[in-house]
């Protein structure tokens, strides 16, 4: 006799329980996806965390998405990408 | 034997009778028009939020199925169509339904607002609460117009479809409520001619029972009256254009035409030809609606191509 014997109740739900696994799979790559997208588009990352920071306030003027790179030895004022 | 009541349960809910709880049928109307009022938005949504955006609308109105099955069990049971859904059948516990669909519920409308915006997780919040609370728990059992107010609840999903594009409320997505909202009556009445459900037996109000068949069929005529000028209208707003308002005047002049006829005749004489005229004009109410939206899907396909609108 096997060590353990499966109860008629879990068979009987076995459709149930498999079903159930699918979705909540489905669910974690839905999630997943959506991470994916919202992190390409750039999307805010963080939350009002009850005290202002830097990282979240509005940029007051237009200034570059990232900082320039000053290739070591250039003259000042030549920035290379 | 045991006091543990789920091992001696000789039914038990599968897979299916949860699905079946979701009311899927309802749920494809829901899927088809929230996903045109979130394509024919003038904002592009990316379009993996926009399956999950229609994927959860959808969920929340499949809780708001299984909440109302949930509420009406001791009414399913006494009617003959309803009698095989999950609940009387006894395959699943009126418990069991209200937690699926409070979970559901609170699942659909959170994953809304993170995937979309926080106002398209409150509006479809909103849409369960009056499907549940509005509809199925306070009028439905009150007044003969229950119809009219189920169909509120059913008209809110390409509003919400527009509110995951465009996180708030315009013209055009109220043009497409109305549509719905005005088309439901017609619908549903016209199927309560033929289908004669046991109504009276649950104490459900319905107009032809409290009312009669003649006044209903004098109801169908009005709402169709009344929706005719909205549809057609809808064709001069930004959604809009030459393609919908030719399908939107045919359509409309076509259904007037069902709802007169049916107006103009009486039971018996639906009677003699076993009500073969109502029963065309409720399937045509389906085409008029697929019909409009389709339409309007056609207007946003032709304008990327620069064609379409005015």
């Amino acid at each position: 006799m096997a060590f353990t014997r499966d109860h008629e109740l879990h068979r009987r739900r076995f459709g149930r329980n498999a079903g159930l696994g699918l979705v909540l799979i489905g669910f974690v790559v839905l999630v997943f996806g959506l991470t994916i997208v919202k992190v390409q588009r750039g999307d805010k990352m963080q939350a009002y965390d009850h005290q202002p920071r830097v990282s979240m306030l509005p940029a007051s003027d237009p200034a570059p998405a990232r900082p320039a790179k000053i290739a070591p030895g250039a003259p000042i004022g030549q920035v290379s990408e | 034997m045991s006091d543990i009541g789920i091992l001696e349960r000789d039914t038990e809910g599968q897979f299916g009778d949860y699905i079946a709880l979701l009311k899927p049928r309802v749920m494809s109307l829901v899927v088809f028009t929230a996903f045109v009022g979130l394509v024919v938005a003038p904002v592009g949504v990316h379009p993996f939020v926009a399956f999950v955006a229609v994927l959860f609308i959808a969920l929340g109105g499949g809780a708001s199925g299984a909440l109302n099955m949930w509420y009406d069990a001791d009414i399913d049971r006494l009617m003959r169509r309803t009698q095989s859904r999950p609940i009387p059948a006894g395959r699943v516990t009126e418990g069991e339904a209200l937690g699926f669909g409070l979970a559901l519920a609170g699942i659909s409308c959170v994953m809304l607002a993170l995937a979309a915006n926080i106002f398209a997780g409150l509006f479809l919040a909103f849409t369960i609460f009056f499907y549940v609370v509005v509809y199925t728990i306070w009028l439905k059992r009150a007044t003969p117009q229950n119809i009219v107010i189920g169909g509120a609840a059913g008209a809110f999903p390409p509003m919400i479809g527009w509110a995951v594009a465009t996180g708030g409320i315009s013209m055009e997505s109220l043009a497409m409520f109305a549509i719905i909202f005005l088309w439901t009556p017609p619908h549903f009445w016209s199927l309560a001619l033929f289908m004669k459900d046991d109504y009276s037996n649950a104490g459900v109000p319905m107009l032809t029972v409290t009312h009669g068949r003649r006044v209903t069929r004098g109801q169908i005529l009005l709402y169709t009256l009344i929706l005719a000028p909205v549809a057609v209208g809808t064709a001069f707003t930004s959604i809009g254009g030459s393609v919908y308002l030719a399908v939107a005047l045919v359509l409309n002049a076509l259904f007037i035409r069902g709802a007169v006829r049916l107006w103009r005749r009486d039971d018996a004489a639906a009677l003699a030809e076993k009500y073969a005229t109502e029963k065309r004009f409720f399937y045509f109410s389906l085409l008029y609606l697929f019909g409009h939206f389709l339409a309007l899907l056609a207007e946003k396909g032709l304008s990327l191509f620069g064609m379409g609108g005015w």
